[in-house]
């Protein structure tokens, strides 16, 4: 009876207590022992973004031009960073804590929940420091910057649902860690992140509009669009006049939403009999 | 039973449990794909748990006890929410504290005072009422001045002394506990004791303990529960399921003894003399089970051809380790002699022994003539029974009685 009740309150306050707790423990012991202490989470992100802008802009010319490019290359990098990390980390999450499973009763979900919004700190750190060159680069922000909230939950929900689908699946079959890494590489090159658009619209519309309505290629180009440049990179919305179209992206995050949440609800109390 | 259904803390009925034993060891896509193809089911069915119903009180001791693989962890876990059930519902009233292991999700990179509230949330506490309940678990593990200290510069000693704070000071009111009883140093353990012998009166509190210590569910429980094999051999009185539990070990014991007394080797005929039958007896009763510290007998029977006279007789017994445990010689009690035909010899001998297994050496020799008459090794195997010492390293062939005063 006291069981159901735990069960249906699925905001509860002692899970939002416990997920507080795990991501308050995963980012204190992320840095522990190192000299520079929380500092690293600044100093990493940045140092990265000196290597992409000498390597893709300045050597490469992987650029369309733009004074803002640089930018709008770093944010797109830290975005894909938040996909890759937390995708990674949470189809794991549910194997390495299995110790925690066999032994305690709690909502699985929030395991995932904890390992996806560690990764989302890092994100917000890297932002931090996206904007700060923002600032210095002279970029100039415009009412667009109030849709970029609405992208970032569209961002989590995606993340989430792909954990979940992955993470269940990674109980069972240890080879998922292995697909989905290469996955990730081929998704990855298959976007406009490190490249601009209009490297692949010049000669090949087509392919352009099909790589928008990879989810995860809308939400960095409508972050970049609202929040850097919404006069030079494009998103779906405008580059697919067809409204029915361009709203291939978002049906789709919410379906890998669902899907997940049902595949992994109608596994997760099995967990701890075969992690 | 029926009982009113407010005084009720845990109802299981009717669950059953198995599990998916795997029969090939790899979790792969490519085991997964060859098995789909070859219409393999890839594991085994294990029968864990069969119709187990049970009802616990509101202020319960409850024990739960049964050898390992009996299925009790695995009730445990299905009490707790961990495992689901194939069949049959548990339905808890209260709040459920389980510690199927003490101090799960420690983190020895954590301060004392973050796993405590870590441990806390895991268990579903909020902060605020881990808070109260801060003070009595640092107070209770004796730790006030390591709170600070990271876990990892804690002794395994301390660890399991908070660890088991927190299992005991949790505000639950079914609190469920596996094996986790013998932890600390002796004064903690008496301490321990204490604090189970006033929860024991506590009626709001409900204890539900797995454990093999039958000292603790005679002493704590005041009811219990035996499960063999995944299926509940004896329940209620504490005493009762204490001794059907000694009784499993005891019957096996002689069963296993039996199979050693029919390999026993064969020994070699030296003269017209041989032994024809040795026994070993208590209570009036031939057995190869002997009760702890309850006298028993050595009867021998003989079978000479001729009459011997002025013979010596040793007898030698020694353990599982080859210790020796005793050894007689038929000298300190003068010569003997040996019909024509059958003798009998008996030995009564006072009980001061460790529980463990016993062999018998055996030789009669002429005294004139220094020959052998008969020689027999490692005959009439029989074990002392009713202490767990010869489970120790280290423990002392005798044991007499010895009272303990602690001040």
């Amino acid at each position: 009876m006291y069981r159901a009740m735990k069960k249906s309150n699925i905001f509860s306050k002692s899970n939002v207590v416990l997920i507080k707790e795990l991501v308050k423990t995963d980012f204190k012991l992320r840095y522990q022992g190192s000299l520079l202490g929380v500092a690293w989470s600044v100093l990493k992100p940045l140092m990265l973004f000196m290597v992409m802008y000498l390597v893709f802009v300045k050597f490469l010319k992987f650029t369309d031009g733009t004074p803002t490019y640089p930018i709008v290359l770093l944010l797109g990098i830290s975005i894909w960073g938040f996909i890759a990390e937390s995708t990674s980390v949470g189809m794991q999450s549910i194997v390495s804590r299995g110790d925690l499973l066999r032994k305690i009763n709690f909502p699985k979900y929030i395991i995932i929940i904890s390992s996806v919004a560690s990764s989302l700190i890092s994100l917000f750190i890297n932002l931090a420091v996206v904007l700060v060159f923002a600032i210095f680069t002279g970029v100039n922000f415009t009412g667009l910057v109030l849709l970029v909230p609405i992208s970032v939950l569209q961002l989590c929900l995606l993340v989430v649902g792909i954990s979940l689908i992955l993470s269940t699946l990674y109980v069972k079959y240890r080879d998922i860690s292995h697909i989905w890494d290469v996955l990730l590489q081929i998704v990855f090159y298959s976007m406009p992140i490190i490249y601009p658009l209009v490297f692949v619209s010049k000669s090949y519309p087509i392919i352009a509009k099909l790589m928008m309505l990879n989810p995860a290629a809308q939400i960095i180009q409508d972050i970049r669009h609202n929040l850097i440049a919404p006069s030079t990179a494009p998103t779906v919305w405008n580059i697919i006049d067809n409204f029915w179209i361009a709203i291939i992206p978002v049906v789709l995050t919410f379906i890998i939403f669902i899907v997940g949440v049902v595949y992994f609800r109608k596994n997760s109390n099995k967990f701890a009999e075969i992690v | 039973m029926i009982s009113k259904k407010n005084d009720i803390a845990l109802r299981v009925k009717n669950v059953s449990k198995s599990f998916h034993l795997p029969t090939e060891q790899a979790n792969g896509l490519k085991q997964a794909f060859v098995n789909w193809t070859k219409g393999i089911k890839g594991y085994e069915d294990q029968k864990v748990l069969r119709d187990i119903s049970l009802e616990v009180k509101k202020g319960d001791f409850f024990g739960i006890v049964g050898r390992n693989g009996s299925g009790k962890s695995t009730l445990l876990k299905i009490i707790s929410g961990i495992y689901t059930t194939d069949s049959g519902s548990v339905d808890i009233f209260g709040r459920l504290v389980p510690f199927i292991e003490l101090g799960v999700g420690f983190n020895p990179e954590l301060t004392g005072r973050e796993n405590i509230y870590m441990n806390g949330a895991m268990l579903g506490f909020s902060n605020s009422e881990v808070d109260k309940m801060y003070n009595e678990i640092v107070d209770f593990a004796e730790l006030p001045e390591f709170m600070d200290q990271k876990l990892k510069n804690y002794s395994s000693g301390m660890q399991v002394r908070l660890a088991f704070s927190i299992a005991i000071k949790a505000q639950g009111d079914i609190l469920v506990l596996d094996e986790v009883l013998a932890v600390g140093d002796e004064a903690f353990q008496r301490k321990c004791s204490t604090f189970f012998d006033q929860i024991k009166k506590d009626k709001t509190k409900t204890v539900i303990l797995v454990t093999h210590s039958m000292e603790s569910v005679r002493k704590y429980c005041n009811r219990a529960m035996l499960i063999v094999d995944g299926e509940i051999k004896e329940t209620g009185n504490p005493d009762k399921v204490a001794n059907a539990y000694s009784d499993i070990f005891i019957n096996e014991r002689i069963s296993e003894l039996e199979d050693k007394e029919n390999k026993k080797p064969t020994n070699m005929q030296l003269s017209d003399v041989h032994l024809q039958d040795i026994q070993i007896v208590q209570d009036n009763k031939k057995t190869s089970a002997v009760k702890f510290r309850e006298n028993f007998s050595l009867e021998l029977v003989f079978f000479a051809e001729k009459v011997h006279e002025d013979l010596i007789m040793g007898i030698h017994f020694f353990d599982q380790s080859g210790r020796d445990m005793l050894a007689i010689s038929t000298k300190v009690f003068g010569k003997f002699n040996l019909k024509k035909g059958k003798s009998k010899i008996s030995f009564d001998i006072q009980n001061i022994f460790t529980d463990g297994d016993y062999y018998i050496n055996l030789a009669i020799e002429d005294n004139n003539t220094q020959e052998l008459l008969v020689q027999n090794h490692e005959i009439s195997p029989f074990s002392i029974i009713g202490l767990n010492l010869s489970k120790h390293s280290k423990h002392s062939l005798t044991h007499p009685e010895v009272e303990a005063h602690f001040e």
